[in-house]
């Protein structure tokens, strides 16, 4: 079932425009990537589905009803500019973030001591928000966008300022509220957390959509057919007499000087396994899906050179 | 509870538990005290250290004519060369050394003070006093005059001044008094609103520098946010105002009990030296009696409903004006340029009070206590010598509809600019941002 309905949305500002007709769907319990370089108007979506700004044109719907004021504590947000209040308490604050987001302040407690002990920085509590190095005021970041337990949760880059052991606390935090029943909406350029994380993304540039789908998918779709083989055989003339017959092969030298490694871009590469086995043994064969990272760069290069 | 008072209970809670704000609270009373205390303590001191003048009176007319006050002693040295009485005030003997040549009555006479120190301005003035008097009784003999005559002629005139009304209702007023209230009145409500709307701006610049503002505005409305943080800064501004008051009559009643027993005689004398100073020698005609009339001349009650009124609807116009301003604010020093345009008015306001607390009825002062950029403080100027309610009504109501007007333009403003960054903004920009949706 269709979680958003984000339906023909358009932004203008005065010197462009940030949304041009957008539309997406995005379904329930998944993780949905929004993708897009700098100034696509990823944050203009973003915005304007927290209502911070309102589109000129067009509707969002969540649930099928027509997005109002009441959704607010149904969502959680977690912005790419983020920060605390430097002086305030740790635990004040997150309290009176819990509060504005319509949690009783008795309940605001006993969720943020779970989420404290989860994230081990209960000892926190009572410092202030300047005593905090960045990585311990990203956490307290999140717990507060968690906090009320949203719906919907929009993170925006929420990997940056993260070591490598938080980060992955973070990715199996994300990942455990998908799998409770959450509406994830991640918007980020870290394209190896895209593959990890997404279902389905959205890829936008100058406010278009220009690549829905879901992730598999869209891999399937610019596939290129690349099949990688490494072949052993003593005799490297063998190995090129072979490849020499077809066109759509890449030959390379491998770090071990009796193996040989062959790009095929071919739907059918039988035909070649059965010729190399002749002359040596294959060591290994794998097909090589285009990364998220190769889609975004070509799909974004090429509209840029159409318009 | 609603989340604007949330907003609220943050904004006031946090300022008022910061130590600057205890430092503030004790030390404006300390100030305000000061101003009546500081005229007694210089009273006590200066009474312990008396100066002693050598007097070389080579015309003998002034032999006997200077008195010891508190503070002088005078000590005649006749027939002395005035040379031994100078290497006296250099030994140290003497404080200082007076010296007045022979003198006659139709030649400017040329006394001469010698001294290692400065001489203070009130022995200054209190020799050539004496020596002045003298001379003119002098000359008034010599042309045949009794002074006796001179002294009985002098006369003191005591102007009342009596407002009436249309109904014949006479009142007195004491244009002194009204003065130096007007003044003050204005210079608190000029205070307090540069201070306390510094203080949105600050608000709002931090919530913008620190990155929070986006967070927050994810569950509530910018207008709700700006108007809390307006708001929790008002009710800081007034519990530091009433602070002030009681610890101001805390010292008060404190001091004066001191004094009270440390010095019983000095209490009524140095009651009416800081009166007289601090209110302009009001008091030195007619003491007792007329502070009761004064008294009863104000009336208290509508200079604090005033008060109230246009400090609060003032504060909120401008605190507003500056949320927008800290709204557009990247870093501080932005601030200051920014503010320029608001700061201005208030300026002109409190220059112009100089010119309205002499004249209060006059075209500009109404004009003045009507505009609603400088009607805070120019109306506060005029209160004390009684304004037309009609008047007062009117400046109140266009105060509040401005306010009004310029809380929805700067929710504008602050809506778009608190999500800016990094952008340099001209007014024509900002003037487009009104038009958003």
């Amino acid at each position: 079932m269709t979680k958003i309905t984000i339906h023909e949305v358009t932004k203008k500002y005065a010197d462009h425009t940030a949304l041009d007709r957008m539309c997406i769907d995005i379904p329930e319990h998944c993780i949905y990537g929004l993708l897009g370089p700098n100034g696509a108007g990823k944050t203009t979506l973003i915005r304007i589905l927290n209502q911070i700004t309102a589109p000129d044109s067009g509707q969002v719907l969540i649930d099928g009803e027509a997005l109002c004021q009441k959704h607010i504590t149904h969502i959680g947000y977690l912005p790419e500019e983020r920060g605390l209040y430097k002086k305030m308490k740790v635990g004040e604050q997150a309290i009176y973030l819990a509060e504005l987001k319509g949690i009783k302040k008795a309940e605001a407690q006993k969720r943020l001591k779970e989420w404290f002990d989860k994230f081990e920085i209960s000892g926190w509590w009572d410092k202030k928000v300047e005593e905090l190095s960045k990585g311990m005021q990203q956490k307290v970041q999140f717990i507060t966008t968690v906090i009320h337990e949203p719906d919907i949760l929009i993170f925006d880059e929420p990997f940056s300022g993260f070591d490598p052991i938080n980060a992955n606390l973070l990715k199996e935090a994300i990942l455990n509220l998908r799998d409770k029943g959450a509406t994830i909406l991640l918007s980020t350029h870290n394209m190896a957390s895209v593959e990890e994380l997404c279902d389905s993304i959205t890829l936008i540039n100058n406010g278009k959509s220009i690549l829905q789908g879901r992730v598999n998918d869209i891999k399937r779709q610019h596939d290129t057919h690349q099949r990688e083989l490494i072949v052993r055989c003593d005799d490297f003339n063998k190995v090129m007499s072979v490849a020499d017959t077809y066109n759509n092969i890449k030959v390379e030298h491998t770090d071990l000087p009796d193996e040989t490694k062959l790009t095929l871009f071919s739907e059918s590469p039988n035909e070649l396994i059965g010729r190399l086995l002749e002359i040596g043994q294959l060591v290994s064969f794998k097909e090589v899906l285009p990364s998220m990272n190769d889609i975004f760069i070509q799909e974004v290069q090429s509209q840029n050179q159409a318009s | 509870m609603n989340k604007i008072g949330l907003i609220i209970k943050r904004e006031y809670l946090t300022r008022v538990r910061k130590r600057s704000f205890l430092i503030m609270t004790f030390l404006g009373p300390i100030l305000m005290a000061a101003i009546y205390i500081i005229p007694i303590m210089l009273a006590l001191n200066s009474s312990n250290e008396k100066m002693r003048i050598a007097v070389v009176d080579e015309s003998h007319w002034f032999e006997d004519r200077f008195n010891d006050t508190q503070e002088h002693t005078f000590v005649l040295m006749p027939g002395q060369p005035i040379d031994s009485v100078k290497e006296m005030v250099k030994t140290g003997i003497f404080d200082m050394a007076l010296y007045v040549p022979p003198t006659q009555l139709n030649i400017p006479s040329n006394a001469v003070v010698y001294s290692i120190r400065q001489v203070p301005m009130e022995v200054e003035t209190y020799i050539s006093n004496v020596m002045e008097k003298e001379i003119e009784d002098q000359k008034l003999m010599a042309n045949g005059v009794d002074p006796e005559i001179v002294s009985a002629v002098k006369t003191n005139v005591n102007l009342q001044i009596m407002r009436m009304d249309e109904k014949g209702n006479e009142k007195e007023t004491f244009t002194k008094v009204q003065f130096t209230l007007g003044i003050f009145l204005a210079m608190l409500v000029y205070m307090f609103i540069i201070f306390f709307g510094g203080q949105v701006m600050q608000g709002v610049a931090e919530e913008k520098t620190n990155r929070i503002i986006e967070v927050i505005i994810s569950s509530v409305k910018p207008f709700q946010l700006m108007m809390g943080k307006v708001i929790g800064v008002s009710l800081v501004a007034l519990t530091q105002f009433v602070l002030w008051i009681l610890l101001t009559g805390v010292f008060y009643v404190g001091f004066s009990a001191y004094i009270g027993i440390s010095h019983p005689d000095m209490l009524s004398q140095g009651t009416v030296m800081a009166q007289e100073i601090s209110n302009n020698d009001i008091m030195s005609n007619e003491s007792v009696q007329s502070i009761v009339q004064i008294a009863q001349s104000i009336d208290f009650g509508t200079i604090i409903t005033c008060f109230l009124v246009f400090f609060i609807l003032g504060y909120l116009l401008y605190a507003t004006l500056y949320a927008a301003i800290g709204s557009l604010v990247d870093n501080n020093t932005d601030s200051q340029q920014f503010s320029l345009p608001i700061t201005v008015p208030l300026i002109i306001a409190i220059i112009s009070s100089f010119y309205i607390v002499n004249n209060p009825d006059s075209s500009l002062a109404v004009w003045f206590s009507m505009i609603p950029f400088t009607s805070p403080i120019s109306m506060m100027v005029r209160i004390p010598f009684g304004v037309p309610i009609w008047q007062v009504v009117v400046s109140a109501v266009i105060l509040a509809g401005t306010f009004v007007l310029m809380t929805w333009i700067a929710a504008k403003i602050y809506r778009t600019g608190i999500l800016m960054y990094g952008k340099k903004l001209s007014y024509k920009e900002i003037f487009k941002w009104l038009k958003y949706k």
